[in-house]
C-alpha cells in the first residue's frame, strides 16, 4: 500500500476539480459552436453568400435620335474617363492638384466634380473629366499608383454632334440624382434603373426615355473581400435601346436656327395631313453636350440668369397673343356661329367705338368697306372689333376651341402649356370677376387674354390648311431596331374632323394667298415658285395710351411688339403649315414673315429638287 | 546467410529495437491525441494556404520542429529540468527589462529585441520559465508555508507580468499569468482566495456586459486599459457598432463558423476563408476557416482532441513523482487549456480579440516551438513516471 502525502491528495484533488473546470468551459464553448453552427447557421449562411457574390451591371447602349432623312442627331461616344472614388482618395485635394496638372484640367471642371462629389452616394465615382486624349490616357495610366481612388474607365459618352442646334428639341440626358432615385423609388420604377448612370432629363430624351433606355444586364460574379472578381456565376446581357426617327427635317431646323440668328422667338412647321413636326424651333438655345455629366455650376447661373432665357423652350412652353393671325379663324369662326354671311360688310373708318371708347385701327385712315374676304387681306381691325361684340367671348370661345386654342396639342414631348383660350366661365374662375363688354373687342384681334403657344397656332393653321382636320403634332414617326436597322412605324393618330363648310375654308384660303399677293405678306413672298396662303401679326407687349401711336424706335426694344407671322403652301394641295413669332421684331411682316418664306421656299423648292417630297 | 548478411541484420534489428523502445518510451495517449492535432493542422493550414503554397510548407517545417523538440526533451530526466528553472527564468528577466530598455517597437508594441540577426521575443521564454520557476521554488520549500513564502512567489509572478503588460502584450500577460497562478493554486492556494477572486471577475463581467453601453461611450476612460484594449472588449459587446471597421473581423469570423453548419462545407470549400474574408485566416483566426468548412462536427474533434491533451496531462501531473513535476506539468496542461479557450473564445465572439494562437493549428513558429517545449516536458515528466511506478511494483 503506497502512503501519500496530504499535499499529494490536495494536489489530486485540485487537479481533479481543474480538469471538472476544464471541462464546464469546453462544453459552454461547444454550446456556443451550437449556437452559430445549428441555430443561427441559417442567418450566417445567407450573410456568407452575400459576402461573395456581387451584381455588376452591364450598361445598354442608348438609342440613338434620327431626323426623317437619318441624319444622326444623338449618339454614344466611346472613350476614357477619368473617375474619383472620394471615399478611397487619401488625400483628396493632393490628388485633384496632381490631376489638374496632368490634366490641364480648368476651375469650370473642378467645380462640376466638387458638385457632383457633393451629391454622389458614399461608393459611387465621381466624373473628373471625360473624352481624355490618348496622350492624357497615357500619361495618367503611368501615375494612377500614386494616386489611390483615381481610375481611368471606358466610358461611352452622349453626344449630340450638332450641339446647340435642335436642344430645345432633342434635350439631354444627365446623371441620376438623389431627386431622381428618390421619384423613381416611389414609381417603384428603381429596379430598371440599377446600376445606371444617367437618365433623359428633358425633350425627346426624357419623354421616348423608356425606348432610348434598353434595360440593363447583369453579371453574377464571386468576389473577393478585397473586392477582386473570382468567376461569373451567372449573367443576363443587357438589351441596347431603340433608335428613333423624328419626323424632323433636321435640315429644315439648321437653317430656320440659323436665319433666326441673334433673335428671339419660335417656329413650328408642321406636314398639315399628317401631323408630322417638320421643325421645331426654340431661339435661343444651349449647349445639351454640356449638361450630360453634370454641367459647371457658373455656366448653369448664367443660362438661368440670361435675359435672353436660353433654357426655355418657347415652341412648347412660350404664351404669345396671336394678333392679326387670330383673324382667319375669328373669320371661320363667324361663318361656323352663323354672325357672318361672306358678303356682308362694314365701314371701317380707322376705329370702333364702344360707349365713349375708341379701339383704334393699325391703320388711322380706315379701310372703307370692308366684307369678310378685305378683313383678312388687309387685317382690318375695326371689322374684327365689331365682330367680337357681335358675336360676344362665349361664343367666339365656342367657335374657336375646335381649332385647338387653348388646349394641350398632345405633342409627344412633356412640359407642353396649354395657353388660354378666354371666356366669362374662364375670368369668373381665375379672377372671380365678371367678363366686361370693353375687353371683348380686344379678343377679336387676337390681344387681350388671348395667350397661345406657337404650337397651337401652327396646328391650327394646318387645319385650315387640311380641309378642316385637327391633327395630333407628333416628333417621333418610328423606332428603329439598332442591330437589323428595322424600323417599327408608331401608329399615327387620326386627325378630328372639325365640321367646316369647305367653302368657308376656301374663302378664308383665298383671302390668304391674297395677303401674300397684295397684303401684308406680299413683300416677302414676291417671285415666291409657289402659291402661299399666309397672314401676318403683331402682337402687343407694351400698353401705349389711347390717343398714342405705336412708334417701333421710341421704345426699348424688349418692349416692342412681337412679330407674328402663320403660313401653308402649296395653296391648292398643301404639303405644309407653319406658324413663326419673333419676340420684340415688330411687324409681322418685317421679321416673321421673310423666316416663313425661308422655310417654305426651302421645303418646296429646295428639297423637291433632291427629290424629298413631302405628302 | 554469410556473417556480414547476419551482422548487417541484427544491427538493424538493433537499430529498430532502440527506436521501438525510445518510442514506447513516449506517453501513448499523448502521443497520438498529438498526432491527431497535427493532422486536424495539416488540412486546417493547407486550406488557408491557397494564397501561397509557402505557408503550408513553412506550416510542415514547424510541425516537424515542434515533433523534435517533443521526442528530445521528453528523453530529458526531470531532473535535469529543474536544474534550468533558476537560469531559464533569470535570463527571461534579464531579457524583459532589456525590452524594456532598448526594445524594437513595432506596431506600437515594444515586444523584440533586435540582435542584429535574429529579432527575439523574450515575453516567449516567459511562457516556459515561469511555471518552471515557481514549480521549482514550491518544490524547494516543499509546499508554500508561511506569509514570506507566499511574498516571495507572488513576487516571481508579478515582476514578469508586470513588464509584459507594459510592452503591451495583453495576450501573453494572460498566459504568463495564467502559468503562474495555475501553479500556485495546484499547489495549494486558499480556497477562500480563489472563490473571492472568481465571484469578483464574475461581477465585473456581468456589470460590463448589463452597463455595456454607457462604459463603451466615447470618451470614457477605463482606468488601467489602454484605449485599444477598451475597444476590443467594446467591440466584443456589440460587434454591430462598426460592422465595417474594428468588428470586422469578430462579425466575418462569426459567419464564417455559423456558415459551416453541422457538416460544414467541405474542404477547400470555405468561401469566407478562400475569399479573404476572414482576417489573420492562418494564425490567430485558423479555427474560423477550420470550422466553416468542417462544420461542428469538426469542431467538436478539435475540441475533443484538446480536452484529451489537457486530461492526459493532468492524468500524467497526478502520477507524477515529485512536487515539481506535478506543479510544472499540471499548470502546462493548463496553460494550453488558456490558449486554446482563449482563441476559441475570441473566433466566435466571447472573448476580446488578444493576440492568443490556436495551440498547433495557427500557422507561425513562435507559439510552435514555445507548446512544442511544453509538451515535450510534458512527455518527459511521463516517462520519469512509468520508470518511477515501474520501480514501485518491482519493490512491492
Amino acid at each position: 500500500m503506497v502512503v501519500r502525502s496530504p499535499l499529494v491528495n490536495d494536489f489530486r484533488f485540485r487537479a481533479t476539480v481543474s480538469i471538472l473546470a476544464v471541462g464546464l468551459l469546453f462544453g459552454l464553448l461547444l454550446l456556443r459552436f451550437a449556437e452559430l453552427q445549428i441555430w443561427q447557421h441559417e442567418a450566417f449562411a445567407v450573410k456568407a453568400e452575400n459576402n461573395r457574390v456581387a451584381l455588376l451591371p452591364i450598361q445598354a447602349p442608348r438609342g440613338k435620335i434620327l431626323d426623317r432623312y437619318g441624319e444622326i442627331l444623338a449618339r454614344n461616344d466611346a472613350g476614357f474617363s477619368v473617375e474619383i472614388e472620394p471615399g478611397r482618395a487619401r488625400d483628396l485635394k493632393a490628388s485633384l492638384d496632381r490631376l489638374t496638372e496632368i490634366l490641364d484640367l480648368s476651375p469650370a471642371e473642378i467645380r462640376r466634380f466638387k458638385r457632383l462629389a457633393a451629391e454622389a452616394r458614399r461608393f459611387d465615382n465621381v466624373l473628373l473629366k471625360s473624352k481624355l486624349t490618348d496622350e492624357q490616357v497615357a500619361k495618367l495610366a503611368s501615375q494612377l499608383d500614386s494616386l489611390p481612388g483615381v481610375q481611368v474607365l471606358r466610358r461611352t459618352v452622349r453626344a449630340y454632334p450638332f450641339g446647340s442646334q435642335a436642344s430645345h428639341l432633342l434635350g439631354h440626358i444627365g446623371r441620376l440624382s438623389k431627386d431622381d432615385l428618390e421619384r423613381l423609388e416611389a414609381g417603384e420604377q428603381s429596379q430598371d434603373y440599377f446600376g445606371v448612370t444617367h437618365m433623359g432629363k428633358l425633350g425627346v430624351e426624357k419623354s421616348y426615355e423608356e425606348v432610348l433606355r434598353g434595360e440593363v444586364g447583369f453579371q453574377r460574379i464571386e468576389i473577393t473581400a478585397g473586392g477582386r472578381i473570382v468567376r461569373e456565376l451567372a449573367m443576363r446581357p443587357a438589351v441596347p435601346g431603340q433608335d428613333i426617327i423624328l419626323s424632323i427635317d433636321f435640315g429644315l431646323q439648321q437653317m430656320i436656327e440659323q436665319a433666326f440668328g441673334e433673335r428671339r422667338g419660335a417656329m413650328v412647321v408642321l406636314s398639315p395631313k399628317t401631323g408630322e413636326v417638320l421643325a421645331f424651333v426654340s431661339m435661343p438655345n444651349f449647349n445639351p453636350n454640356e449638361f450630360v455629366d453634370g454641367i459647371d455650376p457658373e455656366l448653369w447661373n448664367a443660362l438661368n440668369t440670361s435675359i435672353d432665357k436660353p433654357l426655355y423652350n418657347r415652341a412648347l412652353k412660350g404664351v404669345y397673343p396671336p394678333g392679326s393671325t387670330y383673324k382667319p379663324f375669328m373669320a371661320v369662326a363667324a361663318l361656323a356661329s352663323g354672325e357672318r354671311k361672306p358678303g356682308d360688310t362694314i365701314q371701317d373708318p380707322g376705329y370702333f367705338m364702344l360707349g365713349n371708347h375708341r379701339f383704334r385701327d393699325s391703320r388711322p385712315e380706315g379701310h372703307g368697306t370692308v366684307d369678310l374676304k378685305k378683313s383678312i387681306v388687309v387685317s382690318s381691325d375695326t371689322y374684327y372689333y365689331k365682330l367680337a361684340i357681335d358675336m360676344g367671348v362665349d361664343t367666339i370661345h365656342q367657335f374657336i376651341m375646335p381649332f385647338g386654342f387653348g388646349q394641350r396639342s398632345g405633342i409627344d414631348v412633356e412640359g407642353e402649356v396649354a395657353g388660354i383660350l378666354p371666356s366669362s366661365e374662364w375670368k369668373k374662375k381665375r379672377f372671380g370677376k365678371e367678363w366686361l363688354t370693353g375687353e371683348t373687342p380686344s379678343i377679336g384681334i387676337g390681344q387681350g387674354y388671348n395667350a397661345f403657344t406657337i404650337l397651337q397656332l401652327a396646328r391650327a393653321t394646318a387645319s385650315l390648311a387640311n380641309g378642316g382636320r385637327l391633327v395630333r403634332p407628333r416628333l417621333v414617326t418610328a423606332i428603329q431596331e439598332p442591330f437589323t436597322k428595322g424600323r417599327t412605324d408608331l401608329p399615327r393618330e387620326e386627325p378630328v374632323a372639325l365640321q367646316l363648310r369647305p367653302e368657308w375654308i376656301e374663302l378664308v384660303r383665298d383671302a390668304m394667298v391674297e395677303v401674300n399677293l397684295s397684303g401684308t405678306g406680299a413683300r416677302a413672298f414676291q417671285g415666291a415658285a409657289y402659291s402661299a396662303a399666309g397672314k401676318t401679326g403683331t402682337s402687343q407687349v407694351f400698353s401705349i395710351g389711347q390717343n398714342e401711336r405705336y412708334v417701333a424706335s421710341r421704345i426699348a426694344e424688349r418692349l416692342r411688339d412681337h412679330s407674328l407671322y402663320i403660313a401653308f403652301a402649296p395653296a391648292n394641295d398643301p404639303k405644309v403649315a407653319l406658324a413663326v413669332v419673333v419676340e420684340n421684331g415688330g411687324f409681322g411682316a418685317a421679321a416673321a414673315a421673310p423666316l416663313a418664306r425661308k422655310a417654305l421656299d426651302y421645303l418646296l423648292v429646295q428639297r423637291a429638287e433632291e427629290g424629298k417630297t413631302l405628302p | 546467410m554469410n556473417s556480414s548478411q547476419r551482422r548487417a541484420q541484427t544491427g538493424w534489428r538493433m537499430v529498430t529495437f532502440w527506436l521501438r523502445t525510445k518510442f514506447e518510451s513516449l506517453d501513448q495517449p499523448l502521443f497520438w491525441i498529438m498526432m491527431g492535432i497535427f493532422m486536424v493542422s495539416l488540412f486546417a493550414v493547407y486550406s488557408a494556404s491557397h494564397d501561397d503554397p509557402d505557408r503550408f510548407i513553412g506550416h510542415l517545417r514547424n510541425l516537424g520542429m515542434a515533433m523534435a523538440i517533443m521526442v528530445l526533451l521528453s528523453q530529458v530526466p526531470s531532473v535535469q529540468i529543474q536544474r534550468v528553472a533558476i537560469p531559464l527564468y533569470t535570463l527571461g528577466l534579464v531579457l524583459l527589462v532589456l525590452v524594456e530598455l532598448f526594445g524594437f517597437t513595432a506596431k506600437g508594441a515594444t515586444r523584440w529585441l533586435d540582435l542584429g540577426i535574429v529579432r527575439i521575443q523574450p515575453s516567449e521564454i516567459m511562457k516556459i520559465a515561469m511555471p518552471l520557476m515557481l514549480a521549482w521554488f514550491v518544490h524547494k520549500h516543499e509546499g508554500l508555508k508561511g506569509l514570506l513564502s507566499w511574498a516571495a512567489a507572488i513576487t516571481i509572478l508579478a515582476v514578469p507580468t508586470v513588464l509584459i503588460l507594459k510592452q503591451p502584450d495583453l495576450g501573453t500577460a494572460i498566459l504568463v499569468l495564467g502559468s503562474g497562478v495555475f501553479v500556485l493554486y495546484l499547489a495549494g492556494l486558499p480556497w477562500r482566495l480563489i472563490l473571492w477572486l472568481t465571484g469578483t471577475l464574475v461581477v465585473a463581467v456581468s456589470l460590463l456586459v448589463i452597463f455595456g453601453d454607457a462604459a463603451c461611450a466615447n470618451g470614457v476612460e477605463w482606468p488601467g486599459f489602454r484605449e485599444y484594449q477598451r475597444q476590443r472588449v467594446c467591440t466584443l459587446l456589440d460587434p454591430m457598432r462598426d460592422p465595417l471597421g474594428k468588428g470586422f473581423h469578430i462579425l466575418q469570423s462569426m459567419i464564417a463558423v455559423g456558415s459551416g453548419g453541422v457538416f460544414g462545407k467541405g474542404w477547400m470549400q470555405g468561401t469566407q476563408t478562400q475569399l479573404e474574408f476572414i482576417p489573420e485566416r492562418a494564425t490567430d483566426f485558423i479555427f474560423a476557416g477550420y470550422a466553416e468548412e468542417f462544420g461542428f462536427l469538426g469542431a467538436l474533434l478539435l475540441v475533443a482532441l484538446y480536452m484529451g491533451l489537457i486530461g492526459r496531462g493532468l492524468w500524467i501531473a497526478i502520477g507524477a513523482p515529485t512536487l515539481f513535476s506535478r506543479l510544472l506539468v499540471g499548470s502546462l496542461s493548463l496553460v494550453i487549456f488558456t490558449y486554446a479557450f482563449v482563441n476559441l473564445g475570441m473566433v466566435v465572439g466571447v472573448l476580446p480579440v488578444v493576440g492568443v494562437p490556436l495551440p498547433f493549428m495557427s500557422y507561425g513558429g513562435t507559439a510552435m516551438v514555445t507548446l512544442g517545449v511544453g509538451v515535450g516536458l510534458i512527455l518527459s515528466i511521463a516517462r520519469d513516471r512509468s520508470r518511477v511506478t515501474q520501480g514501485f511494483s518491482l519493490q512491492r
